[in-house]
């Protein structure tokens, strides 16, 4: 009996805002009900083009997050297990430091570079964010990833390579890889989740991200704010929802863990 | 013996390589810049003068105790909904949709709604928000009371949102650890359900709660979206701060100020995440 009580109490307090949102977005500015607030996003030429500059962060960060961490992750199991509880240590680290401070380091940083590094770095989103939110992304990375390569026979999976004439990269992208593509999977879900999410960084150094954008909409339009807000809950939740289907390879539990 | 020290060289630690100089240039330079910035004048020169002024000016002691604050209160209140949230959910297979559709809305709410779960909360409770039509309707007029969605309460509400979620992804996997076999055990040798919670699942699962509680407690502290599209940068939390004093329309000499709360909000931080890391060893006694 207390079970249905307590979920029907989430149910009201988590559905009802979802439910709220779904209503007031479809009253469209000129009173009528509608998807006017909704389609707003392929009018508006500002809002359209920060999802793009969104999107392309969070492909961006997504590849170099996986180019740099599974390799990694690989390596310390199978030749350097003594400093696993280190680079374990060391990813997940970013979670003590609020994006705000982030944000306010990189401000200073700003501030204090010579024209060289400004122009190279801060000129364009792109090269001005994605280092950054690999970083930040490395604690979802590195444990989904780690739980991956955990739950493989990576040593003879290397071995049987080797002996056929893998070399290291042949070995990462065609035998590791295909074995470890759930957790691969998780780990790029989260990253993506997290750049189209992160707002406080990309606002502190005044870049045109989608959810700078979508703030600045609530000010002018809150219709707008709020349809493309149920858009990106939904959009993330569908991407999270899928995820726990991927795959059924043992490591399923595990993965779903992190969730 | 040079070939053998290349060797040696190109051994197991060339692996990690390009991991650690990530992580030293692209963390360690805005942690520095932190740091360095926050321990020095404009001019270069150390001082003391930046973090005095967080301790000794009232407007910044405000805000560090309404972050506490607000951190405290939805940590509590989001770690015993969530933890009961969990109870009652954990009990379910975890290929069940209940569980799916639970852990994986629970990821997007704790981990990434920020800013859309602001406007949620706008839609709802805001001056033109649904509910507080609904209850004009039956004679409530929220918009003549204190409450408004942009005032602190309303930021603790919303990030209450966020908090029930955080705290059941966190306790689930405690909840599963607690094993049939000792309810068993102990209804075998005659204790009651209540004594069963009070002498096996309370002191098995007390180090995981106390460590979820206040992993949300540091959650709430770094946290910042969700308050900033709520009201913005004159919130009256540390971070809402340390915008206004970055964001380049205020002294040069105040941005020293700004790092030196962020320096204060990352010893909070670890402060909590040392706690936590100590009880979840405790936790692991049992569990897993």
């Amino acid at each position: 009996m207390w079970r249905v009580t307590i979920l029907v109490l989430a149910a009201i307090y988590f559905l009802g805002p979802i439910a709220s949102s779904i209503r007031f977005s479809l009253v469209q500015s000129n009173g009528k009900d509608g998807f006017g607030n909704y389609t707003q996003v392929l009018h508006d030429a500002t809002l359209a083009h920060a999802l793009a500059t969104s999107l392309e962060l969070a492909g961006l960060t997504t590849a170099i997050l996986l180019v740099l961490m599974l390799p990694t992750v690989v390596w310390v199991r199978l030749r350097l297990p003594r400093v696993a509880l280190l680079v374990e240590t060391v990813s997940v680290l970013p979670i003590v430091i609020p994006p705000i401070v982030m944000g306010a380091g990189l401000a200073s940083l700003q501030l204090h570079a010579g024209s060289q590094i400004d122009s190279l770095l801060f000129s364009s989103p792109l090269t001005a964010l994605t280092p950054f939110y690999v970083i930040l992304a490395l604690p979802f990375a590195y444990r989904s990833l780690d739980v991956g390569v955990r739950a493989i026979d990576l040593r003879t999976l290397v071995d049987a390579a080797r002996s056929l004439g893998a070399g290291w990269v042949t070995m990462i992208t065609r035998v590791i890889l295909p074995n470890v593509r759930t957790a691969v999977l998780t780990a790029a879900s989260l990253a993506i989740a997290l750049v189209l999410a992160e707002v406080v960084i990309s606002e502190l150094l005044l870049y045109d991200t989608f959810p700078v954008e979508l703030a600045n909409q609530g000010q002018e339009n809150a219709g707008v704010a709020v349809a493309l807000s149920v858009l990106s809950l939904v959009i993330t939740w569908l991407l999270l929802f899928a995820i726990t289907f991927v795959g059924n390879r043992g490591s399923r539990g595990r993965v779903g863990r992190l969730l | 013996m040079a070939p053998r020290r290349r060797g040696t060289l190109r051994g197991p630690w060339v692996g990690i390589v390009p991991f650690a100089v990530y992580v030293l240039l692209f963390l360690g330079l805005p942690l520095y810049e932190v740091l360095y910035g926050a321990i020095t004048t404009s001019g270069g020169s150390l001082t003391w003068y930046n973090f005095s002024q967080t301790f000794s000016q009232p407007e910044y002691r405000a805000d560090f105790i309404s972050s506490l604050k607000i951190s405290l209160e939805t940590a509590l209140i989001g770690g015993f909904f969530g933890f009961w949230l969990a109870c009652a959910v954990v009990t379910a297979s975890p290929r069940s949709p209940l569980r799916r559709i639970v852990g994986s809305g629970s990821a997007v709410l704790a981990y990434f709604a920020g800013v859309p779960l602001a406007f949620a909360w706008i839609a709802t409770l805001g001056r033109f928000g649904e509910l507080t039509k609904l209850l004009q309707h039956i004679g409530i007029n929220l918009n003549n009371t204190s409450f408004t969605i942009s005032s602190l309460s309303g930021v603790e509400l919303a990030y209450i949102s966020f908090q029930v979620p955080l705290m059941v992804l966190l306790v689930t996997p405690a909840l599963e650890g607690l094993r049939p076999e000792w309810r068993e055990a102990a209804t075998g040798l005659g204790a009651s359900s209540f004594g069963y919670i009070r002498h096996v699942a309370a002191p098995v699962l007390a180090p995981a709660v106390i460590g979820a509680v206040l992993l949300l407690f540091g959650n709430a502290f770094a946290a910042y979206a969700t308050a900033y599209a709520l009201v913005g940068d004159t919130v009256q939390l540390v971070p809402g701060t340390i915008q206004q004093l970055l964001s380049g329309n205020v002294l040069v000499d105040e941005n020293g100020i700004g790092l030196a709360l962020g320096v204060e909000m990352i010893v909070v931080i670890a402060l909590v995440m040392i706690g936590y890391a100590i009880l979840q060893r405790r936790a692991g006694r049992w569990l897993q």
